[in-house]
């Protein structure tokens, strides 16, 4: 009916859903790191090709899928920690565009050093394709991936949303998160702060990229930079300000996303990027606050 | 005071002018990174009259540096050659070729009115705001000129187009690019848009419109962009690729790398990355230093790039120059040691 109308049928749903799921997931973790030091991580999407890298090569050495994984949380963990030691904590001070930059160039770092490591060809990481089958649900075909990772996402929300309301951590990130500075001088620890909040933020993108890799199980170098770049836009979309407009933005613009990229004519959908683009443009020149912030919450423009 | 504007014009100036001469001394295939170097010096003089006065960044800037590169690549290629690099194209730009001149005055023209049309939407935007804004104009722009064949080549290179930019051209338009930078920091809208830089509310107090100020800096940088851009395409083969992600950060990098609040710093980063960056391009070829050869694997070259301009980032993160122009005192120590040679 409708759908069919606008060429879309469930399993283009699904996907959007699912895909929309995924960028939730990478923003939070984009969001949680911004919270605690103020910096836009443009290199997260290098954290996530690490992991995928991690799931290839265990995929390559014929490893069990579980050991894989293990592997790519291992390998992801390890770079969320080493960035935040020798770029973050020093970046601290300096201002929102050296701090862009640099994270900029550590993702052309990794990129090249990935490149260099592994080729420009590509690995092939596809312990997990039997994810790709499709299921049957009232008689519509939905891939199983795109269940697992919309049902994963979610559980990965609630997690977080009782790790941040309900424990002394969570309290803690939330009150270095609002004001940094007085929650240290009430006695919130901010080293332990930012470490734990660069661990689930890496924990994240763990989870991110085994299921970006059921997708896409050839990773490249650029691997997840395309959904990185799309995940910012839509993170400062909803609000960079507060995890859950951000969390939103992110799965808007995934969702959006997913759903243009199934339902437009080819000669439509290779102008996506420029309809995604202009629609955020928009929206940050009507709403620089945030799309989904309230009124209130809106951070005060500074003069 | 007038000898402190003079140094701070002519130290630029006599960089370029030793790039320049470096690249007459040095064989053809060197001479090819210098020529690059001096076309990277315009594009990041252009990056710093907008970000380095206005204190706002800007990811888009290579969206002129690109719609300058097409409009001059497209009409200055010869008539017979264009059928076959850009079979779609409107018959207006098919039936018509200009110089090598007109074509980099059109590029500059062209940059600046797509800064114009940009800019007056968005300059209302600063921070975080103004950075994913522009980020996006730079995947609009890249997204439409790579598959509207109706104004370029979309996915095809842009050979044939007459390659005028020897060392003489890139000196001459990065020498232009300092000294139109170096006139509007001196200018009277220059020293209004770093006072908004400064303190943004002050300015507004005694009546800058921070809105209209940044706008010209964008109009502006968005010409020389421009101009950068053709300069560009008279150089190399361009395609939609090589002005996408890799240029905008390289050369984003170059100005804070070099100190982004000063055109000493623009030029200063510009060269020296560029520097570096054409070594190990050398270096992966295999070379001999000081009598060792040295041969790194391919590819070594972006990671040794990108691990210094991280390096420089996070240990001087005002950059080599510390934002600063070239002033007398800097230089005395320069002056000790001449007395001691004497």
């Amino acid at each position: 009916m409708t759908l069919a109308f606008l060429g879309m049928n469930w399993q283009t749903l699904a996907d959007a859903v699912s895909l929309g799921a995924i960028y939730a997931l990478m923003a939070v973790g984009i969001g949680l790191v911004f919270g605690v030091l103020r910096l836009v991580n443009f290199a997260y999407g290098q954290l996530v090709m690490a992991g995928a890298y991690a799931l290839a090569f265990a995929y390559d050495h014929g490893w069990p899928v579980s050991v894989g994984i293990l592997l790519c949380f291992a390998v992801v963990l390890t770079l969320s920690l080493l960035l935040d030691r020798i770029v973050f904590r020093p970046l601290r001070a300096h201002s929102p565009a050296v701090m862009l930059v640099a994270t900029f160039a550590i993702a052309f770092l990794l990129q090249s050093i990935a490149l260099l490591w592994f080729g420009p060809l590509g690995k092939i990481s596809a312990s997990l394709a039997a994810l790709n089958q499709p299921v049957t649900i009232s008689g519509v075909d939905i891939r199983k991936i795109a269940i697992v990772a919309t049902a994963l996402a979610a559980a990965c929300l609630l997690a977080l949303v009782l790790l941040l309301g309900r424990t002394r951590v969570g309290l803690h990130m939330r009150a270095a998160a609002m004001d940094f500075r007085t929650a240290e001088l009430l006695g919130v620890r901010a080293g332990r702060v930012i470490t734990a909040a660069v661990l689930v933020s890496g924990v994240l993108a763990a989870i991110v990229a085994v299921m970006l890799t059921v997708q896409t199980p050839l990773v490249t170098p650029d691997f997840a930079l395309r959904d990185t770049i799309l995940v910012l836009a839509g993170v400062v979309l909803g609000g960079m300000n507060r995890l859950v407009p951000a969390t939103l933005g992110g799965f808007a613009i995934g969702f959006a996303s997913g759903l243009l990229g199934g339902a437009l004519p080819t000669n439509w959908s290779q102008y996506l990027p420029s309809f995604l683009f202009a629609a955020v443009i928009l929206v940050l020149l009507v709403r620089p606050g945030g799309l989904f912030t309230r009124e209130g919450q809106r951070a005060a423009e500074r003069v | 005071m007038r000898r402190t504007a003079a140094l701070q014009l002519l130290a630029p100036l006599f960089l370029v002018g030793v790039a320049a001469l470096i690249g007459t001394l040095v064989s053809t295939s060197t001479e090819t990174y210098v020529i690059n170097a001096l076309v990277n010096v315009a594009i990041v003089v252009a990056l710093y009259v907008f970000i380095g006065n206005s204190g706002v960044l800007s990811f888009g800037h290579i969206s002129f540096v690109a719609v300058g590169a097409w409009a001059a690549g497209v009409l200055s290629m010869p008539v017979q050659e264009k059928p076959a690099i850009m079979p779609h194209l409107a018959s207006l730009l098919r039936d018509h070729a200009i110089g090598n001149v007109p074509s980099l005055a059109l590029a500059a023209a062209v940059g600046a009115a797509y800064a114009l049309v940009i800019g007056l939407p968005l300059m209302r935007l600063s921070g975080l705001g103004a950075g994913i804004a522009t980020f996006g104009v730079l995947e609009i722009t890249h997204n439409v000129l790579r598959y509207w064949e109706t104004i370029g080549p979309g996915l095809n290179t842009f050979s044939a187009v007459p390659e005028t930019t020897g060392l003489l051209q890139a000196s001459i338009g990065a020498a232009l690019a300092v000294i139109v930078a170096f006139a509007y920091r001196r200018s009277r809208f220059g020293r209004l848009l770093s006072a908004t830089r400064e303190d943004a509310a002050a300015a507004r107090a005694v009546g800058v419109s921070v809105y209209r100020q940044r706008l010209v800096a964008f109009v502006l940088s968005g010409g020389l962009a421009g101009f950068a851009g053709g300069l560009y395409v008279h150089l190399l083969p361009v395609n939609t690729e090589s002005l996408y992600l890799d240029i905008p950060f390289l050369t984003l990098a170059m100005l804070l790398i070099g100190g982004a609040t000063s055109l000493w710093g623009a030029v200063v980063g510009a060269l020296a990355v560029s520097g570096v960056d054409s070594f190990l391009a050398e270096a992966e070829t295999g070379i001999h230093v000081f009598g060792q050869p040295l041969n790194l694997p391919a590819g070594t070259r972006i990671v040794v790039v990108g691990a210094f301009m991280a390096l420089v980032l996070i240990l001087r993160p005002a950059g080599l120059t510390g934002g600063r122009e070239l002033s007398f005192r800097q230089l005395r120590p320069l002056r000790v040691l001449t007395k001691f040679a004497k």
